[in-house]
């Protein structure tokens, strides 16, 4: 392990201060060590804390019923339909544009002056709060759109806000894809954008899927935004078109862990469950994804 | 491969090739559109705050009681609270990051570095609406038996949680700045006779300073605007201190504040939410094309 530290030392430096040395060194690993297992450690305090608290209230009635005042009879129905459904909205209006500007950037637009104030732009975006896409949400499209508290104006703030990070990580992927590849199509005489419908996208697929599930599973996780642009903390009615009021799980899980009953507690512990199972099955495709066609596309 | 998906190219295909570019071109567009509507949102809402409440008794007042009979728009109590609860995180994600960096970058093997960073970013990605659950009804309750005195709701506990959330981010990109530093300088150092820990903090660290810094103000950038971990765990009481065991409120949990009431558009209080947004997307924005600077500068130095 300390090979090249070791030799050396010992040639070079007196016995005692060597022996200080590599003690110092191991009580240093030592202590990293520890701070990593501690930062873990607290991952698994987090899953205990909430498995104990929760699991006992989960049941197929909790999955399938609707808030009630009582602790014992609330379900989650709306909630969960509500996420589902903002989710499938909000990827069908940033998936495309993020897609688009990731090939531009990444095909397109090189290293010119416009490529690159829009780079720079996504970098910064990518790290505005998310409680500020809110406030953009409310109003522009809540208000001047007139969209009211619907799923389409909750929607459309969470596609500007994954925005940033679905450009990314598409680029990422576009990356991936061998140059010889692109050259090979254009040798033999097919236009850019055939190269890129035909040779590049196919070849990239795979990564840019997994990127887009993984940048939506974070959009299924965000509250503060959808409490801004005025999700509903309790829905009675999941929502059945575009234009409903709704709320998701995690501001349904928001509204029972901020009452003083510790009944609604564990019903927002249960939540909790729901939603982590809900992005734990995104995460699995994505890597199932990443996985059943990797070894395709570095071919 | 796709040979057979390949169509020779026609006169129309050309034809369109500079629509295309056009198309994808506007698409990219529309992320300047983003920030432009955040500007244009923010600055309208807020001019109009502005009209009616002197920019000098918001930036200095020190009392923040806009929701009372006799309102007070000082934002310094918000600021305050954000400030403290942003410090408390940093204390633990700064040096908890680093040393995670350090050991993953400079000790562990390969299949360590493999099983630990996925659980890391799981800790990333956990919502942030459940570490607030874990701030409130597991952190505070511990925090508790060791200081009788703690209240329900205090600065400390989401403070710490936090930290531990923002931890992942810390480390993995102070561990790509130093993984960036060339392994000649670690081979000169050892060769010296340093050893490990020596060439850690006195060669590794100092060369990838701008990146770990560029790390840390990131950091510094999510834990102000971080939302749902204060406003479940911190409580609703705008107050000027320093005190880690009291209730406090930050800019972002009084937006939530305002938004979970019904506020009618064109009022006083509904601008002050886009009044305190203004100064918290200022303030992230500004950390955030600092830290971009930085990083594209250490890139550069060992490209």
């Amino acid at each position: 392990m300390n090979l090249v530290a070791d030799t050396l030392g010992e040639a070079r430096a007196g016995g005692r201060t060597i022996a200080w040395r590599r003690a110092a060194d191991a009580a240093f690993q030592t202590v990293a060590l520890l701070v990593l297992l501690a930062a873990l450690a607290c991952l698994g305090a987090l899953i205990r804390d909430i498995v104990v608290d929760g699991a006992g209230r989960l049941s197929w009635d909790f999955v399938t019923g609707y808030p009630s005042r009582r602790a014992s009879q609330a379900g989650i129905w709306p909630a969960l339909w509500g996420s589902v459904f903002i989710i499938l909205v909000t990827a069908v209006l940033a998936v495309p544009v993020g897609v688009a500007a990731a090939i531009y950037l990444e095909e397109y637009g090189g290293r010119s002056l416009p490529a690159r104030i829009i780079e720079l732009n996504i970098t910064n975006l990518a790290a505005v709060p998310s409680i500020v896409y809110g406030l953009l949400g409310l109003g522009l499209f809540v208000r001047t759109l007139g969209m009211g508290r619907s799923v389409l104006a909750g929607a459309s703030t969470l596609a500007l806000l994954v925005l940033p990070v679905v450009i990314l990580s598409t680029r990422e992927a576009l990356r991936a894809v061998p140059g010889s590849l692109r050259e090979a199509s254009y040798a033999l005489g097919a236009t850019k954008w055939q190269t890129i419908r035909h040779q590049v996208l196919p070849v990239a697929a795979p990564g840019i899927l997994t990127g887009l599930i993984l940048a939506l599973s974070r959009a299924v996780g965000e509250t503060a935004p959808l409490i801004i642009t005025g999700a509903v903390t309790f829905a009675t009615f999941a929502p059945d078109s575009i234009w409903s009021p709704f709320t998701v799980l995690p501001i349904q899980i928001f509204n029972w862990v901020s009452r003083p009953q510790a009944d609604f507690h564990a019903n927002a512990a249960a939540g909790i469950l729901v939603l982590v199972l809900l992005l734990l099955s995104m995460n699995a495709i994505a890597v199932w994804l990443r996985d059943r066609y990797s070894q395709r596309g570095t071919a | 491969m796709n040979v057979a998906a390949f169509r020779p190219p026609r006169r129309i295909q050309r034809r369109f090739e500079p629509l295309i570019e056009r198309a994808l071109f506007l698409c990219a567009v529309l992320s300047i559109g983003t920030t432009i509507g955040i500007v244009v949102v923010l600055t309208i809402e807020t001019g109009a705050f502005f009209r009616e409440v002197p920019i000098v008794e918001f930036l200095t007042g020190t009392e923040w009681t806009p929701l009372f009979a006799v309102p007070r728009f000082g934002v310094l109590p918000l600021v305050a609270g954000t400030l403290l609860v942003t410090l408390i995180a940093m204390a633990v994600a700064l040096p908890m990051g680093l040393l995670s960096a350090i050991y993953l970058s400079e000790y562990a093997g390969s299949r360590v570095r493999r099983i630990v960073k996925p659980v890391l970013e799981v800790l990333a990605g956990v919502p942030t609406v459940v570490y607030g659950y874990f701030a409130l009804l597991f952190v505070t309750p511990l925090l508790q038996r060791v200081v009788p005195a703690m209240a329900g709701f205090n600065a400390l506990s989401p403070g710490i949680v936090m930290g531990i959330m923002i931890l992942p981010l810390v480390s993995s990109l102070a561990e790509d700045a130093m993984r960036g530093v060339p392994r000649g300088l670690r081979e000169a150092s050892y060769a010296l006779g340093a050893t490990r820990m020596q060439t850690s903090l006195r060669v590794v660290v100092p060369a990838a300073f701008s990146g770990i810094t560029a790390a840390f103000i990131l950091a510094v950038s999510r834990a102000i605007g971080e939302t749902m971990i204060v406003a479940i765990a911190a409580g609703q009481q705008p107050r000027l201190t320093l005190d880690p065991t009291v209730p406090v409120e930050t800019m972002t949990a009084y937006i939530v504040q305002v938004s979970l009431g019904d506020t009618p558009q064109g009022t006083l209080e509904y601008r002050t939410i886009f009044a305190v947004g203004m100064l918290l997307f200022i303030g992230t924005f500004g950390l955030n094309l600092v830290s971009t600077w930085l990083r594209e500068r250490y890139r550069e130095a060992y490209a």
